[in-house]
């Protein structure tokens, strides 16, 4: 019991962190960097795409025994492509602010390389629990991801974060940081919230994980290096 | 009433999806492919024509598809999935066909036909030309300047990678990193080219 909640607990921890889909596995880029302009656009992403990549993940390891082998990724496809549109067509209905700023990103979800990668090497051999929790995972570390580059990349390119433009039932409010609501400094810089700032940000935050991770491994060599002294001194 | 001869429109529009407004460095599609394939400048050049193949056939099975068969029934909504079955059995079907007439050229560039299915340019491109109501002509001039588009810059990327590659840099930036921060300082460049459709 304890050991099959542990794997529960795995598969849904795994993806936010150690495996995290943009950072680590640098999949699914191109919305990371088209619509990732402002906060809120990215959290509506992240959102999606959580609901997308938790649905196909449930159904297609639902029916991971009736699928055939030889034909299974023009099934996978066909999956995803359905609940792409019945997200589309929610979107459109209810936030129409959302589905106006993502444009053509949300029906390239289908094409997103992570919803067909998870459904290719988890769903289609773990068991449906499991596969809820590995999308749900995926999702929430997408999610703070893309919000990460949103976040720096609103607060260089405006100079504010603005909540509840594409969000409309919140009302609307702005954080200045950079940039006086009043007009009285601007150290914005709009280059951010072109395309050219897209690739530098992201960038910059690979080079920064890469920083970190290179550190750590090093100190662990140290620590090594200093185990196998203390043992080599102790034989003697 | 609209004076411009009509071949100017067209190759303004070429130009315009091809330099401009260009698919991966300000449009943002393809850039798995981008950052993946574009290490050596022989596979980045494979890759970016059997992408321009494919999008180019694709735009012109799925306009006619949509006009014809999608919206005379009234499921314009299932397009995406209509779209998508065409692309992955296009690809699957030039896959074949390279491998029957051209054995070298099925080894130079079959291991990349897959990866087409989910580059996201050749579904862009199909579903910005009908959910923009473009006309025919205007979506292939669209469908042909995104994929020369996406050739030049793929190949002049790889280029650059090839060279940067041979550099000792921080290692911190090695590999990814600073092939993000050099097509950043591409899309600045390109940013230059703004000016040509303004006029």
């Amino acid at each position: 019991m304890s050991e099959r909640s542990l794997q529960h607990k795995e598969s849904f921890i795994t993806p936010i962190l150690k495996q995290n889909p943009l950072f680590v596995s640098i999949l699914g880029t191109c919305p990371a960097l088209a619509v990732t302009k402002s906060l809120e656009a990215s959290f509506g992403m992240g959102l999606l795409f959580t609901f997308v990549v938790c649905c196909s993940n449930v159904l297609i390891s639902a029916l991971r025994k009736l699928i055939p082998e030889e034909v299974r990724t023009p099934c996978y496809i066909v999956i995803i492509a359905a609940f792409v549109t019945i997200t589309r067509m929610l979107t459109e209905a209810f936030l129409p602010e959302l589905y106006s700023s993502l444009g053509v990103f949300l029906a390239l979800l289908v094409v997103n390389c992570i919803v067909l990668g998870r459904a290719e090497a988890f769903a289609s051999k773990n068991s449906v629990f499991d596969s809820l929790l590995d999308g749900l995972g995926n999702g929430v570390g997408y999610t703070w991801a893309i919000c990460l580059i949103g976040v720096i990349r609103e607060i260089l390119g405006t100079g504010m974060i603005t909540f509840g433009k594409i969000f409309t039932f919140i009302p609307l409010f702005r954080i200045p940081i950079l940039k006086a609501l009043d007009g009285s400094f601007n150290y914005s810089m709009s280059v951010f919230s072109l395309p050219t700032g897209g690739f530098i940000v992201f960038g910059l935050i690979l080079a920064v994980i890469a920083a970190i991770e290179g550190r750590k491994k090093a100190k662990e060599k140290i620590k090594l290096q200093a185990e196998m002294k203390a043992a080599v001194k102790g034989e003697k | 009433m609209n004076t411009t001869p009509y071949i100017y429109t067209f190759l303004l529009a070429i130009i315009s999806s091809c330099l401009i407004d260009n698919v991966v460095l300000s449009r943002f599609y393809g850039i798995c492919p981008f950052i993946g394939v574009s290490k050596k400048v022989k596979s980045a050049f494979s890759m970016g024509v059997a992408v321009t193949f494919v999008i180019i056939l694709a735009a012109l099975i799925c306009w006619p598809l949509y006009h014809f068969v999608l919206l005379p029934l009234q499921i314009p909504f299932m397009d995406i999935l209509t779209y998508i079955l065409v692309i992955a059995s296009l690809v699957q079907i030039v896959g074949l066909f390279i491998k029957k007439f051209s054995a070298p050229l099925y080894q130079s560039f079959g291991i990349y036909l897959p990866l087409i299915t989910t580059n996201c340019a050749v579904l862009g491109v199909v579903q910005t030309n009908t959910d923009t109501a473009l006309s025919f002509g205007l979506s292939m001039a669209n469908a042909i300047g995104t994929s020369l588009g996406f050739l030049l810059v793929i190949v002049l990327f790889s280029t650059m990678r090839e060279r940067i590659e041979e550099y000792n840099g921080n290692k911190a930036f090695k590999g990814v990193p600073i092939a993000l921060i050099s097509a950043a300082i591409l899309a600045m460049a390109f940013m230059g080219l703004m000016g040509i459709g303004a006029k």
